[in-house]
């Protein structure tokens, strides 16, 4: 591996506190250019907080977080969508008041090439043309499916180098998380690294090049997905399969 | 407020009631739509809005004052309208400002701290206005220059003063662009996500404080135009003008649904005429509407008419 990709996002020896409680002891990891990485772990485990501290949600009380180079401890979250570091939030976090166009639209905020998130806005739809069906109507009447739909081409809207994607298959049907994760794969060929969090480690094992698992804020492990899948430990804990 | 037509028709009468209270009501729309925003993005009471509104009047009065000087024996010396136009922008502008610093100062170092806290900031910065104002302006009465010829205009069965029209035009006008600003924008949309959740809307990328700000210099600017058109209409200024006035207000936007700028107008002109309406029969009773209505609001529908209920903040 010595003609490996560059790596796009860093993270060494990250602490994050909610007061007194230490969710993140110590958190390195790496995504390199074009891979998707997925972090795996139990309710509780940190992953959510892992997110928000790259994506500038949180500032960590002591490491680094370096993303193309450079160091983004402290930026804040709006000024890092501009650089291609865009985030969907776990629980998809649709604006419901606004239309389908209107969320869309919102996602391209950081942008002013106006041809550009037209053109981005069509591809939304060819890709979810249930969302095209329900443009103007309001997020908040669309269905869970439709909604993490909206969240995944929403965050599309902004160009993002790195995207963030936590929990993506919560609460959805089997058939729509298919859909769902057929697009990751889709947009990952299309060259956007993804860092994506899950808790239904099945699905993320098999849409992922690498993994780590996080357990009470601490990375226990990480390597290749596809050799994660039968390792034992992550078959007993996180597959639901007896060792 | 306004003579009545000589009449002993009821109907007239209620409608000639009506007229006024449109007029009063659009005011109240105007300090109102102030408070729903706010509020929408914050979820505070911004107390100190009503005092900012007492500003926008004083702010109107010196330029037009100062500017707008008449020479001795001027047969009926009236403001030229372009001083009214530099007195308005005046007025507007420092009271946007102001609204941001207080924003700035006051609100946001308190934006994770409990609602209380913030609540009782407010309070606390309402109270610092109107001692400063009585500091600076003065305990005693002002009152604006002439700048009409302050007649009547028939309508139809009933008498409109030229101000009151004034009034309701620019209210409206005012009103209406706002509303079309916040829906119609992309600007707008970036208020309406941060006013459900202002996390997420980060994450779209849009700047959180800056649009919270923005908030604060809108909603400040209408303030000012409600306190120039009141205090052309009615020519006493006091500091503490804008405690009756706010609250009026704040129970506006109660009723036609925090948060909703339609609902704002709507609360404003049935506050407005139903105080008219009351004033008629029993003057001394005109004031206390502003409480029923609030009471029976917050007991019936505390969502208000055009509020949408459950759209708290996530
Ligand atoms: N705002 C907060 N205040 C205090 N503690 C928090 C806060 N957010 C998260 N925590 C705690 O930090 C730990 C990690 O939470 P986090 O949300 O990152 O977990 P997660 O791995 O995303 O879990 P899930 O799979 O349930 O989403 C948990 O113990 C949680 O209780
Ligand atoms: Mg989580």
């Amino acid at each position: 591996m010595s003609d490996a990709p560059a790596t796009l996002l860093d993270l060494k020896d990250v602490n994050v506190f909610y007061g007194a409680i230490h969710a993140l002891r110590g958190v390195s990891l790496e995504v390199r250019q074009g891979e998707v990485v997925t972090l795996i772990g139990a309710n509780g485990a940190g992953k959510t907080t892992t997110l928000a501290a790259i994506c500038g949600l949180l500032k960590p009380r002591s490491g680094e977080i370096r993303y193309g180079g450079e160091s983004i401890v402290g930026a804040a979250a709006h000024t890092l969508v501009g650089r291609g570091l865009v985030m969907a939030p776990e629980g998809r976090g649709i604006f419901p008041a606004l239309t389908v166009q209107e969320n869309l639209l919102l996602g391209a905020y950081s942008r002013r090439d106006k041809p550009g998130i037209a053109r981005d806005l069509q591809r939304g739809f060819d890709i979810f043309p249930r969302l095209a069906e329900r443009r103007s109507q309001k997020g908040g009447t669309l269905s869970g499916g439709e909604q993490q739909m909206l969240a995944i081409a929403r965050a599309l809207m902004a160009q993002p180098r790195l995207l963030l994607l936590d929990e993506p298959s919560l609460g959805l049907a089997p058939l729509v998380v298919q859909t769902i994760f057929a697009t990751v794969d889709a947009i990952n060929r299309e060259g956007v690294t993804i860092l994506l969090v899950e808790q239904n480690a099945h699905v993320a094992l098999k849409h992922s090049h690498r993994a780590y698992v996080l357990e009470s804020g601490q990375i226990q492990f990480s390597g290749a997905s596809a050799a994660l899948r039968n390792d034992p430990r992550v078959k007993a804990a996180y597959l639901g399969e007896g060792t | 407020m306004l003579p009545l037509l000589e009449t002993s028709d009821l109907a007239t009468r209620l409608l000639q009631q009506c007229a006024n209270g449109v007029a009063k009501g659009s005011v109240y729309a105007l300090v109102a739509v102030g408070y729903t925003r706010v509020y929408g993005v914050l979820q505070l009471i911004n107390f100190a809005h009503s005092d900012v509104y007492m500003l926008g009047a004083y702010f109107s009065y010196y330029p037009a004052k100062w500017l707008g000087y008449m020479p001795e024996g001027a047969e009926k010396p009236k403001v030229p309208f372009y001083v009214l136009g530099l007195a308005f922008l005046f007025a507007v502008s420092a009271c946007a400002a102001t609204g941001m610093l207080i924003e700035r100062l006051a609100y946001r170092p308190l934006r994770n701290a409990s609602r209380l806290s913030a609540l009782i900031t407010a309070i606390g910065v309402s109270i610092l206005l109107q001692n400063v104002g009585q500091m600076v302006f003065g305990a005693d009465p002002k009152s604006f220059p002439r700048y009409m010829d302050q007649e009547s205009v028939a309508l139809g069965p009933i008498a409109v003063a030229d101000t009151s029209l004034v009034i309701i035009v620019v209210a409206a006008a005012m009103v209406g662009a706002l509303h079309l600003f916040v829906q119609r924008t992309r600007t707008g949309a970036a208020m309406r996500a941060c006013s459900h959740d202002m996390r997420t809307a980060g994450l779209m990328g849009v700047n959180v404080n800056a649009t919270v700000s923005l908030t604060f210099a809108l909603g400040s600017a209408m303030a000012a135009v409600g306190g120039m058109l009141i205090a052309m209409d009615q020519p006493r200024l006091t500091p503490t003008m804008g405690l009756l006035a706010g609250l009026k207000a704040f129970v506006a936007a109660v009723l036609g649904g925090i948060g909703s700028i339609p609902g704002a107008a709507l609360g404003g002109l049935l506050l407005g005429v139903a105080e008219s309406m009351v004033g008629a029969w029993n003057t001394t009773y005109a004031d206390a509407v502003a409480f029923v209505v609030l009471v029976v609001v917050l007991l019936v529908k505390p969502s208000g008419i055009l509020g949408k209920s459950g759209r708290e903040k996530v």
